[in-house]
Parts: C-alpha cells; sequence; structure tokens
C-alpha cells in the first residue's frame, strides 16, 4: 500500500444519508476478478442516464448532469463529503477499490457503516468521523459556486480549508498503517508464534474446533 | 469475577494478542468463502507466495452467482460469462489451495449462510467469518460471527487472525409473545424500524428475552441476519437446549467424547446475571404487528395495518428529504394504505428466509390458492441443495406449483440480481430477503421486504394483506 501524504483536494458534497454500497458500486461490476478497474462505474446508476455493465465504453454514455460526481467544479474531487451512515450495506471491497480507483482519499462524514469503514484503511482511503454541524458548515462551504478546497494532513490529525481549520480523531494503529503504507497481513505474520501458541492451547481446550469432517 | 456479557466470553476466547491501545489480534474458527469476495484475496495470496494457514477451518460454495434454473449444464452452461467466470475462478481456487468446496452441482450447495449452520460447520462459541456482510446470521448458534472486506479474506486466510477492536456491547431485549402472524422476520424489521439502520453502527448486539428465546433456531437465523442492516457487525444469541439440539448431529458437528465436552463448554455461552451492556433497548412483542418495508432503506418500515408515512410529518429536514427521495423512487404517494400496494413479482428466498421452516410457512398460506392475476412471477429459492431436498420430501414444492409458484435451485438469486433473476425498472417486489436499496433487485426495481408468509399471502392476493384477513377471506 503507498504511504498516505499530506495533500490538498477538492471537496465534493454527496449529499444523501444512507449511501450504501450498492449504490456506490452496482452489483453487476462485482463480477470482475479483479481490484482494479472499479473508478468510471463509482455511482454508476446515479452517474448515468442508460444502465451500465461490465465492459461497457464508459466515455460514450450519457451522463446525469444533476448529479454532483458530473458537476464541473467537482472534477478531480479527491474528498468525499457525506452524510450519516455512508456506506452501509454490503461488505464488498470493491467499494472503497471504486473510490480510490476514481482517485478519493479521504471521506468526511458524521457516521460510516462499520465494514466500510474498516475496508477504507485497507486500501489508503482515510475515512474521518466529523460532528453533524461541522459537515453541516462543510456542505454550506462545498456548494457555493467556487470548490472548496481542503488540506488535509494526516500526521498532524489536522483538515485546514482557507481560514477554517479542525482537528480529527483517528485510531492510533490504522494511523501508523496509512502512514507507513504497511500491509496487515506482513505486520500480522510477525506474530506466528504467538498465533502457534493459542492454536496450542485451543487444541487442548476445544479439540472440536479443530479438523474437518472425515 | 465480574460478571461476563456472551460477547466478552466469545471475545477473550479468542484473543490472541492485544496492544496497548485496544487492537486485538483474533483467532478465526471458521472461515466461510464464495465467488464474489475471494478472487482478490486468493490472488493476492499466489503474489505474495502464500498459502492458507489452516485449511480444515475454510469451507467454499459459489452462491451469488449461480442460475436458479435446471442447471444440467453445469458451470460451462451459466450463460453469462463474466458469472461464469468468477464461479470457474472459485473452483480452481479451492482445488489450488486444497478448501473443501461444494461446487454448484453438489447436493451440499446453497447460499453460505444457510449451508455453514445446516453442516454444523458454524458451531456455538465459534468465531465466524465470510466476505459478506450478512455473516451475522450464525450468532445465532452462539458464535461470533461478522462480515468482512476482500483484504480481510486475505488475511483470514494467510494467518487465521484478523486484527479487530472490540466492539461496544448492546442487548436487545424483545419480551412478551407475538401475536398471530408475526415471525422473526417481523420482530427485526421492528427493531430496524426502533434503532435505525445505523442504530447498531460500533456495536454488537445480542438479543435475548422471553420473544427470542421462544424463537426456533431458523428464527433466530432469520433475526441475526438482519442485524447488519441495523448497523452492527455481529448478532447473536446466547446457547439454550434448543441450540445444541439443533446442532447435534449435523455432519460436522463433534461426536461422542468431544460432544460431551463441546456441549459442557456451550453451556457457558450465555450473559451472566449482572452483566453490563453500553446500552439495552426493550421492545414489546404484543404490539408487533407483521411488517412491510415502504422506503429504500430497512428503517423504512411500517406494520401492515398502516399508511406510507408523510415527510412533510418529519421534522428533521435531512431525513424528510430522504423520505421523499424513496417515495419517488418507490412510486408511492405518502398515506396510501399498505394493503392497497399491488406487486409485480415475489421472491421467496435469500439467506434471510430460505430455510425449511419459511417454505414451510409459504406454503402453508399458497396451499389451495392460486397466484393472483397480476403477479408476472412468484419465485421459491430453496437456500441449498438439502432444504429442497427436505422441502421435495414434504411436498411443499408440489404445493408452490400448483399454486402457481417458480420452483428454483438454490442460491441468491433474486435478493441481489447478481445472475439472470431479477427485477426490471419500475416492478414492484414483495421480497423475503434483507436489503430494499435502490436497485438491489435489478435497476429501477422497487423492494418491499416481508416475511415468507406475508409474501406468500402477497402473491396469492396480489398485493399486501393482513394474514388475520386472509384467512377470514
Amino acid at each position: 500500500m503507498e504511504k498516505f501524504k499530506t495533500f490538498n483536494g477538492v471537496v465534493c458534497p454527496l449529499d444523501r444519508s444512507n449511501v450504501d454500497t450498492d449504490a456506490i458500486i452496482p452489483k453487476q461490476f462485482l463480477k470482475s476478478i479483479k481490484r482494479s478497474g472499479f473508478g468510471p462505474n463509482l455511482f454508476d446508476e446515479w452517474r448515468y442516464l442508460d444502465h451500465g455493465e461490465p465492459g461497457m465504453d464508459n466515455s460514450n454514455r450519457a451522463v446525469n448532469p444533476d448529479f454532483v460526481l458530473n458537476d464541473p467544479r467537482y472534477r478531480g474531487a479527491q474528498i468525499l463529503l457525506a452524510r450519516e451512515n455512508f456506506g452501509c450495506g454490503s461488505s464488498r471491497e470493491h467499494a472503497p477499490w471504486a473510490l480510490a480507483d476514481y482517485g478519493f482519499r479521504v471521506i468526511l462524514a458524521p457516521s460510516f457503516a462499520d465494514i466500510f469503514f474498516n475496508n477504507c484503511f485497507k486500501n489508503g482511503i482515510l475515512p474521518i468521523v466529523l460532528e453533524d454541524k461541522v459537515i453541516d458548515d462543510l456542505f454550506r462551504m462545498a456548494t457555493v459556486d467556487k470548490a472548496l478546497e481542503m488540506r488535509v494532513d494526516l500526521s498532524q490529525q489536522l483538515l485546514t480549508a482557507g481560514g477554517w481549520q479542525r482537528n480529527f480523531e483517528v485510531d492510533a494503529f490504522r494511523m501508523h498503517c496509512l502512514l507507513n503504507g504497511l500491509d496487515d497481513i506482513g505486520l500480522t505474520l510477525q506474530r506466528i508464534d504467538e498465533i502457534r501458541a493459542y492454536e496450542a492451547r485451543r487444541r487442548v481446550e476445544a479439540p472440536w474446533l479443530f479438523g474437518n469432517r472425515s | 469475577m465480574s460478571a461476563k456479557t456472551l460477547y466478552d466470553k466469545l471475545w477473550e476466547s479468542h484473543l490472541v494478542r492485544t496492544e496497548a491501545d485496544g487492537t486485538a489480534l483474533i483467532y478465526i474458527d471458521r472461515h466461510l468463502v464464495h465467488e464474489v469476495t475471494s478472487p482478490q484475496a486468493f490472488e493476492g495470496l499466489r503474489l505474495a507466495g502464500r498459502k492458507p494457514w489452516r485449511v480444515d477451518a475454510n469451507l467454499a460454495t459459489p452462491d451469488h452467482n449461480v442460475p436458479t434454473t435446471p442447471r444440467e449444464g453445469g458451470v460451462e452452461a451459466i450463460r453469462d460469462p463474466i458469472s461464469r467466470t468468477q464461479v470457474e475462478t472459485l473452483d480452481a481456487n479451492c482445488r489450488d489451495f486444497g478448501i473443501t468446496e461444494f461446487q454448484m452441482l453438489d447436493p451440499r450447495q446453497g447460499i453460505v449462510h444457510v449451508i455453514g449452520p445446516e453442516q454444523g460447520a458454524t458451531l456455538p462459541g465459534m468465531t465466524v467469518v465470510c466476505g459478506d456482510s450478512h455473516t451475522s446470521t450464525h450468532g445465532a448458534v452462539g458464535a461470533l460471527a461478522f462480515g468482512i472486506g476482500t483484504s480481510e479474506v486475505e488475511h483470514v486466510l494467510a494467518t487465521q487472525c484478523l486484527i479487530q477492536k472490540k466492539s461496544k456491547a448492546m442487548q436487545i431485549r424483545v419480551e412478551g409473545e407475538p401475536g398471530r402472524g408475526v415471525t422473526a422476520k417481523d420482530l427485526v424489521l421492528a427493531i430496524i424500524g426502533e434503532i435505525g439502520t445505523a442504530g447498531g453502527t460500533g456495536y454488537a448486539i445480542e438479543f435475548a428475552g422471553s420473544a427470542i428465546e421462544a424463537l426456533s433456531i431458523e428464527g433466530r437465523l432469520t433475526l441475526c441476519n438482519m442485524a447488519i442492516e441495523a448497523g452492527a457487525r455481529a448478532g447473536f444469541i446466547a446457547v439454550d437446549d434448543k441450540t445444541i439440539e439443533y446442532v447435534k448431529g449435523r455432519p460436522y458437528a463433534p461426536e461422542g467424547g468431544l460432544w460431551e465436552q463441546a456441549v459442557a463448554y456451550w453451556r457457558t455461552l450465555h450473559s451472566d446475571q449482572g452483566a453490563q451492556f453500553d446500552r439495552v433497548v426493550t421492545l414489546d412483542a404484543t404490539t408487533i404487528r407483521p411488517q412491510v418495508t415502504w422506503g429504500t432503506s430497512p428503517e423504512m418500515v411500517v406494520a401492515v395495518d398502516q399508511l406510507v408515512p408523510d415527510p412533510g410529518e418529519e421534522n428533521d429536514s435531512v431525513k424528510a428529504e430522504g423520505m421523499q427521495r424513496a417515495l419517488d423512487y418507490m412510486g408511492l404517494e405518502a398515506g396510501t394504505p399498505i394493503t392497497e400496494i399491488p406487486l409485480d413479482r415475489i421472491f421467496i428466498g435469500s439467506c434471510t428466509n430460505s430455510r425449511i421452516e419459511d417454505l414451510r410457512a409459504a406454503a402453508g398460506i399458497a396451499k389451495g390458492r392460486k397466484v393472483a392475476g397480476n403477479v408476472k412471477q412468484a419465485l421459491v429459492v430453496p437456500g441449498s441443495g438439502l432444504v429442497k431436498a427436505q422441502a421435495e420430501a414434504e411436498g411443499l414444492d408440489e404445493i408452490f406449483i400448483d399454486a402457481g409458484f417458480e420452483w428454483r435451485q438454490p442460491g441468491c438469486s433474486m435478493c441481489l440480481a447478481m445472475n439472470a433473476d431479477r427485477l426490471e425498472p419500475g416492478e414492484r417486489c414483495a421480497s423475503t430477503s434483507n436489503r430494499n436499496f435502490e436497485g438491489r433487485q435489478g435497476q429501477g426495481g422497487r423492494t418491499h421486504l416481508v416475511s415468507p408468509a406475508m409474501a406468500a399471502a402477497a402473491a396469492v392476493t396480489g398485493r399486501f394483506v393482513d394474514l388475520a384477513d386472509l384467512d377470514k377471506g
């Protein structure tokens, strides 16, 4: 995973609550056996006027001019501003893959669904929880004529936009992994001895958990 | 020793290591695998030159993409080439890594969340994970079960562990005897209506109370299945006699001396007297009526004898807008009685409601009746090959077919429409599945979540109906 560095990005406001992972990446695109290439189909049903299928040339499709991703102000946005319970529903990691592939690196929302929140960190996306009032303010700031540009500094846990500043909370372990681009599996495999010791103990305490049916 | 919740017990017994900040490495006893969320994880293993840590902890089956029409042609006959590739990829990955798979033509194939408990592959006290949010289902037998993303699928395959932080503990108590026609599905929809789809976010939910204890294990599976729709990754229920009776004799369940040892341990899997929860919610089961969702989120739910709600009466403007957007999408007017909503299609199936008791309940309504003229299609999709065989042994298939339902092969089917079973734009479906999101059952499709009995009643009357009125009619 790439290291998460400080950056300045445009804020794209998606003013809907309970945005589910089916909406983020519709089911027909889950048939891919790859991790990449989902960006053009991010929010497919809201973003385009026709029905999308895998393998289509997305550059020729009619876009929905009313959908925020198609607003020229927000072109190239790297920060998604969202409402409560963002990422609810299906556990599909294709949702953060699509967001990351599109170019989003940070999502700001008053709350996230647990599985999605967790999946983001595995893919270099930083989900940030902010109070409702702060999110309301940001929606006002992001929906004026000129797009809102924000600086995200993870190591300082600081968001800056013009004269506006806000600190945010992030789990220390997850911050460490993002900043250093660490792979969880590599970290866990440093604990091989402890895993083996646990297993040895469990084989005695709960032997029925080991060995499949004959 | 202080009193512990069931969650404390399940969590602590799986701790390999805890960091100072609470980040924990927990051990996973059972990993269920399906074709949609696993290919990238197996690819990751290959690229890193890794092997599964413990092959025997894994069990795989294809379910999301498989056709529910006759399968004589095998995998090669799956018409959608991309679906076929995914099923073939699962077969190849399981073969290459030595993982047990119930392939598409195996009589034990089915929806992962149906076959896990059915096989005794998910047992009380286990940690159970799968790259599927409805893994919470398995909590019904007193397991800590939750959905994970593909990176975590790879992590479990490679290390048999996951890096997690402990959730907060919520207890939802449902007390009293529910009225006639009120099923586990109605209880869980009422719970979601009460706490909201984000109400359980950050929590693991223990369901308890007399109405929960009274449920069969299959009813409990339905209930825990939808914990995720309340925002909680995991939902579970204490082990009791019903749990142990249910597990006994299943293919993967322990036998002989191991069985006795396991049962002695399983008997401890309940919250202790006086255990503290971060939040307790209590519902009165006697006031819960059969439920029907009207919108595009499972929390948008009312009782069958109520009206489609009016966004004008909602004070929160973001919520009111969401309600209006849902009404527009669903093609509904505020104030319409739920019983006057006509239906185009009926879907009885999914990991929520495709077990034998669900099919019996639906067949009980369908028997001697006919699917209404305005209903274009009424699908019954059993949750597994073994459920299908059991239903056929009981003659349920004939009841459904005589009434004009289609009797299908097992799989996820129209719950998420990854195979050929789907709604056309604007079509309205009474569905026993778990999500009524926009486009979930097909682009532009409109989903109303209900119990199997309600779906069957909707099939034969062409609209939603209070089950008590159906008996009168």
